[in-house]
């Protein structure tokens, strides 16, 4: 049952939709992956992420829609691991076995020779020392070092990663970036998977972004963070406020207690000139518009109570 | 590394031999310090119930008989755990994660642990029996009596055979319940309770008493001890009906229920 898509999508999502009792976890969600890019994943934690990603390896079955990698089912490809890898949660090791020996069993499964063990642990960085020592004593950022290892053991053509970045130190964030940048230029496809706008920014070439289980945006990242009109920012919010209604220029709040309006930073600039309010950020509004959805999308799955301002003025 | 270029995936390379798995669920029963010890555990206790023998035992009383029965009894609650541990961990480690991601076909990566389970049952007890023949002769030289071999071939056959089925019984409580503490309880209330509630009802129940051995396993498995007259062809047939009872459909339905899990 091949289902040739969108030729040349790699990996292709079409009106999935899970639903466990009482509520839906991932619904009529769409997408496709290209080789050669870097897909990210953006949500909110609990918007459908990893079951998504379950459901397209094949580990949870879906309530309806399809799931397929380049036209078949991940289950029916043989010894899969050597064409998609997959990292779903790196913290999901036994944790009495070595980092080496977790590589060396996928492996044997695998059919692979040891060398390739050895390999990917230099590739990743863990040391001979560190690999011979137990999971359980591994910090999060080896664990993800040690699974994204896993994951290109088998030299797959398509990367599927679940929250890479976390637990990763920001040398450990840049040398992921570049790893998966350069897997990407080689042809690659790569889906994964953040929380943060900011991962996702700087190292996806397209860009899905889910909340409560729905796509709310897809596109190029050039796409979506391409926003029309102006953030701008003053000391004094309300005079700022007041001046651009004074000019008859809508805006609405954006991000950290600035504003955000249509009009030409020009025509902006010359209001708060105007009105004698003085700015500490006039730009384009690139991203602000990403941005401000993300954080609305956030905001919905928020559990702390909002920190009341002035306090300790 | 010399990735991509291609950029569709190959889906007509060799998939993953059974074997291979074997081999691999062999490796991960072993590769944990508590694994390992779990194993080595068979050896120990085995060489420990043996010393036991050779210490307490009467000298008149010390044939390969009494080493082989105090060898069987912690087999009977160390393999099932063995084999209840093979399956669980894949839950409670979570490792399934990555397990059934690498082989998706999950039938044959169950089928795959119980072989595994299998071959340590029969090796661990072979291995134990002759810890047990080591000290029928060690022990019968120390205390200055005859070495005495009052079992046959069949006998160990059977002691093997027994062994194996109770360790399968695990397997079957670690696939249906998944989780390793509950597992092993079940085991324990299967083994223990479940029997002394037959037993009491056969003994105030005539009518039990006649259909016991067909639906009770534990009951119908007595024969198959060393010791007694054999096995008669009633008697497989009643291991038969109470096994399907108590094994064969509550595995059947524990795998049925993996292969259709979610894997979190």
């Amino acid at each position: 049952m091949a289902r040739v898509r969108h030729s040349g999508a790699m990996i292709t999502v079409e009106g999935l939709t899970k639903k466990y009792a009482g509520f839906t976890a991932v619904d009529e969600v769409s997408f496709t992956c290209r080789p050669g890019a870097v897909t990210g994943f953006l949500g909110p934690n609990g918007a459908g992420k990893s079951t998504t990603m379950r459901i397209i390896a094949g580990l949870t079955v879906a309530t309806k829609g399809h799931a397929s990698v380049n036209g078949v089912q991940y289950r029916d490809i043989p010894n899969p691991g050597t064409q998609v890898g997959v990292l779903l949660d790196a913290s999901a090791q036994h944790a009495g076995r070595t980092g080496r020996e977790i590589l060396s069993i996928s492996a044997a499964t695998m059919g692979l020779p040891t060398s390739r063990v050895d390999e990917m642990l230099a590739l990743v960085s863990l040391t001979g020392k560190e690999s011979k020592r137990r999971v359980k004593n591994y910090s999060l950022g080896m664990r993800q070092r040690l699974g994204i290892a896993n994951a290109l053991l088998g030299d797959p053509k398509i990367l599927i990663l679940d929250e890479p970045a976390n637990g990763l130190d920001p040398a450990g964030i840049h040398w992921m970036r570049s790893l998966l940048r350069d897997y990407a230029n080689r042809g690659g496809t790569v889906l994964l998977s953040s929380h943060l706008l900011h991962e996702i920014e700087v190292i996806a070439d397209e860009i899905i972004v889910i909340g409560n289980g729905r796509i709310v945006a897809q596109g190029t990242k050039a796409e979506l963070l391409h926003t029309a009109g102006t953030f701008v920012k003053a000391t004094d919010a309300s005079a700022l406020a007041n001046a651009l209604t004074a000019a008859g220029l809508a805006a609405t709040p954006s991000g950290d207690g600035g504003l955000r309006t249509e009009a030409a930073p020009e025509q902006v600039g010359r209001a708060a000139a105007s009105a004698g309010v003085a700015l500490v950020e006039l730009r384009p509004a690139e991203g602000a518009g990403l941005e401000e959805m993300f954080l609305e999308l956030t905001a919905d799955t928020q559990r702390e109570a909002k920190p009341t301002e002035g306090v300790t003025a | 590394m010399s990735t991509a270029h291609v950029t569709t995936i190959d889906t007509t390379r060799p998939g993953i031999p059974l074997s291979r798995l074997v081999k691999v669920e062999l490796r991960k029963m072993f590769d944990t310090r508590s694994g390992f010890w779990l194993m080595m555990s068979i050896a120990i206790v085995a060489a420990l119930a043996t010393i036991g023998c050779i210490l307490f035992v009467p000298n008149d009383d010390l044939e390969y008989a009494v080493f082989s029965s105090a060898i069987g009894f912690p087999m009977a609650l160390l393999l099932p755990v063995i084999a209840i541990l093979a399956v669980t961990s894949e839950w409670s480690q979570r490792t399934g994660l990555i397990t059934f991601t690498l082989a998706p076909n999950r039938g044959q990566v169950v089928l795959s642990k119980a072989a595994a389970a299998i071959i340590v049952g029969v090796v661990g007890m072979l291995l134990a029996l002759a810890i047990g023949a080591l000290g029928n002769i060690v022990g019968s030289a120390i205390n200055g009596v005859d070495t005495v071999w009052d079992f046959s071939f069949t006998d160990v056959v059977l002691i093997v055979f027994v062994n194996v089925l109770g360790l399968l019984i695990g397997f079957m409580l670690g696939v249906l319940i998944r989780n390793t503490p509950a597992a092993i309880v079940a085991y324990v209330v299967y083994s223990f309770l479940i029997p002394t509630i037959f037993g009491i009802l056969a003994e105030f129940q005539d009518w039990f008493d006649d259909l016991q051995p067909w639906i009770d396993f534990n009951t119908a498995q007595a024969p198959l001890f060393p010791g007694g007259n054999g096995v008669s062809g009633e008697e497989w047939a009643q291991i038969g009906t109470s096994g399907l009872i108590w094994f064969v459909i509550p595995l059947a339905f524990g795998v049925w229920s993996i292969l259709r899990t979610e894997i979190k």
